[in-house]
């Protein structure tokens, strides 16, 4: 195992600049998932460190060798493709065999190593099935089998619960989260679901259009999102944000018609976003008044979604079934401890 | 009940068409094993015990030249489906997997071999293989026709590459395979169906072909067997018994030949790649 050091990555496809000066380390042995929505370069990113694609600049480091100019095989990695590209005219003993025979690994190496892939990920009874004979979830078992044989230094995951279905998802992703415990393996890991990513990850890298969002531990970014972006990404359901701007005296902001402090002094009239999660405020007889608009029941908790007099759509967090019903008064009050204020660049604002 | 109808309309044309195909061949068969005279007073009568002559056979068989125009015919046959398939395949391969500055200029002059007949530059060719020193020589007909049948390999191999999965090279390039290794032992494969189609396409027009055999290899015991026929061919004189006996043998090879590739042409190879 090893650990990763990009530094000053950047590529384009043509005139569009699709990594712009990426800077990420990701430490030996640790899980780090790179989030974002469809387009913003995770993927590329991804196949960079692998090396399928060129880059234009910057470096990449696996292990503390500068390996940006070597080719895939010679990397050390392994990379579980989202559509599995497992070799359909092998079985799945070959599939996983296959890499390591043109690597000159002896015989008996070989057998030993499979069968141990095998042994964790229980591929036993499927070894001498072709991939056309297996299940999206099996078939997905031999794309990662094919990885751990080959033991590489960094572990390359792209989508990989993609094509699963919903079930099959939660179970794969808890055998992942299993497996990196038992191999202490580095792994790089590419989603576009938030879920997976507060899972699975040491580190949670949220990228947006090329750049790096922010970088973290899960908990960090839920907690202390680092820019509007990250706020909105991270959570599910989305976190909530009114518009307002900042008071004369620079130390408040007029929310829906509440006035909030905010940490730091910023310029009297400069708009300002504020945020809080749907978990972290309550329907009580004072705070921002909003007009109920449906309530999803999910049994021990349930979403209020309501409107505020300006039109901005807010959701609670409720727990149990209140009597509450369409077109009712309601008064959100957030969790004073946990408030967001993003100023107009829509960077985090703190003490 | 439209659905029987047109069903049974379409077998019908076809079964029309079959018997339409296979009339010439049956009639060539059944006339081998005739006599002289049966073969024109009742041309289309089945060989029966009183008309039954077996001289073509023994005259066909009795020559040892005319074996060793087989194994000519053979032997151009395969080699030129060998080195079809494998510049085919690996052109195919090159044009449609790598980016480079000629990418296109070659596709274009590649698929121009389609278009314009071979037989037009005759007279270059034989002035080549002349200097070349390969007139009657069985290396000339390779040659030619791997040149000839070359375009239209690389074309339709192309698209079959096409459909294979980008995602299946790039596993390949993953696990540490060189791009040989990949083309090998990862698209080639996968290509089987594909290769088989090409096979069947290439191998019937080389192995009748009578053209280049005439002009690059009449003589010297290099003839292949449509050329080595013509022996029994007179102007004045025809020998009808041993024509249709070689002509009947003639088929066997490439009947041969296509059962091994039809069996290739299996489809969804490539299922379970991926997804």
């Amino acid at each position: 195992m090893a650990n990763v050091n990009i530094s000053n990555l950047h590529k384009s496809f043509g005139q569009v600049d699709v990594l712009k000066n990426i800077n990420l380390s990701v430490d030996d042995g640790s899980f780090v998932v790179l989030v974002g929505p469809s387009g913003c370069g995770k993927s590329t990113l991804l196949r960079s460190i692998a090396g399928l694609e060129p880059i234009d600049m910057g470096d990449i480091n696996i292990g503390g060798q500068n390996v940006s100019q070597l080719a895939p095989a010679k990397r050390e990695i392994a990379m579980v493709f989202q559509s599995y590209a497992l070799y359909p005219h092998m079985n799945v003993e070959n599939n996983m065999a296959f890499g390591l025979r043109f690597a000159s690994t002896p015989k008996q190496e070989i057998a030993t190593r499979v069968a141990e892939a095998s042994r964790i990920l229980q591929l036993e009874p499927l070894l001498k099935r072709r991939p056309r004979e297996l299940s999206g979830g099996q078939r997905q078992r031999v794309a990662i089998g094919r990885a751990i044989v080959r033991k590489p230094k960094v572990f390359l995951f792209d989508e990989p619960l993609s094509n699963l279905d919903a079930a099959l998802r939660i179970n794969t992703r808890v055998e992942i989260a299993r497996l990196h415990k038992l191999l202490k393996a580095t792994i790089i890991y590419v989603t576009h679901d938030q879920v997976e990513a507060m899972t699975l990850a040491d580190k949670i890298v949220v990228m947006n259009a090329g750049c790096i969002e922010q970088a973290g531990k899960p908990l960090d970014l839920y907690y202390k999102p680092a820019n509007l972006f990250v706020a909105r990404f991270i959570g599910s359901p989305a976190m909530n944000i009114l518009q307002g701007t900042v008071a004369a005296n620079g130390q408040t902001a007029d929310f829906a018609g509440q006035s909030f402090t905010i940490p730091a002094k910023l310029k009297p009239g400069s708009p300002v976003s504020f945020g809080f999660r749907p978990e972290h405020c309550s329907l009580q007889k004072s705070g921002i008044r909003a007009t109920v608009d449906i309530i999803e029941r999910l049994g021990e908790t349930g979403f209020v979604h309501c409107r505020t007099d300006a039109g901005e759509i807010l959701l609670v967090e409720i727990k149990g079934d209140p009597s509450l019903s369409y077109g009712a008064q309601v008064y959100v009050a957030p969790d004073p401890k946990h408030i967001h204020i993003f100023n107009e660049a829509g960077e985090r604002v703190s003490a | 009940m439209r659905k029987h109808v047109s069903a049974f309309a379409v077998h019908g044309i076809l079964l029309l068409y079959t018997c339409l195909a296979l009339f010439p061949i049956i009639l060539v068969i059944m006339n081998s094993f005739k006599a002289k005279r049966a073969i024109f007073n009742t041309p289309l009568q089945p060989p029966m015990p009183w008309n039954v002559d077996l001289i073509g056979y023994y005259k066909v068989f009795g020559d040892g030249d005319i074996a060793s125009y087989y194994l000519n015919s053979i032997a151009v046959t395969v080699a030129t489906i060998v080195l079809t398939l494998l510049f085919g395949a690996m052109a195919a391969w090159a044009l449609t997997e790598y980016k480079f500055r000629w990418n296109t200029l070659l596709a274009i002059f590649l698929s121009l071999g389609i278009m314009v007949p071979i037989r037009l530059g005759s007279v270059s060719i034989i002035q080549m293989v002349s200097e070349l020193n390969l007139i009657n020589t069985l290396t000339a007909l390779v040659l030619v026709y791997v040149a000839q049948n070359l375009p239209l390999a690389v074309f339709i191999l192309s698209e079959f590459i096409q459909q294979i999965p980008k995602d299946l090279r790039e596993a390949g390039r993953c696990d540490g395979l060189s791009e040989y290794n990949i083309f090998f032992f990862i698209v080639l494969p996968l290509l089987r169906p594909a290769m088989a189609t090409v096979a069947v396409f290439t191998m019937i027009p080389v192995w009748n072909d009578l053209w280049f055999p005439l002009l690059l290899a009449p003589t010297g015991g290099k003839q292949t067997i449509t050329l080595g026929v013509q022996q029994f061919l007179g102007q004045y004189i025809t020998d009808w018994n041993a024509v249709l006996a070689a002509l009947s043998t003639a088929i066997i090879p490439v009947l041969l030949l296509y059962v091994i590739f039809s069996r290739q042409l299996i489809r969804g190879l490539t299922s379970g790649a991926v997804k």
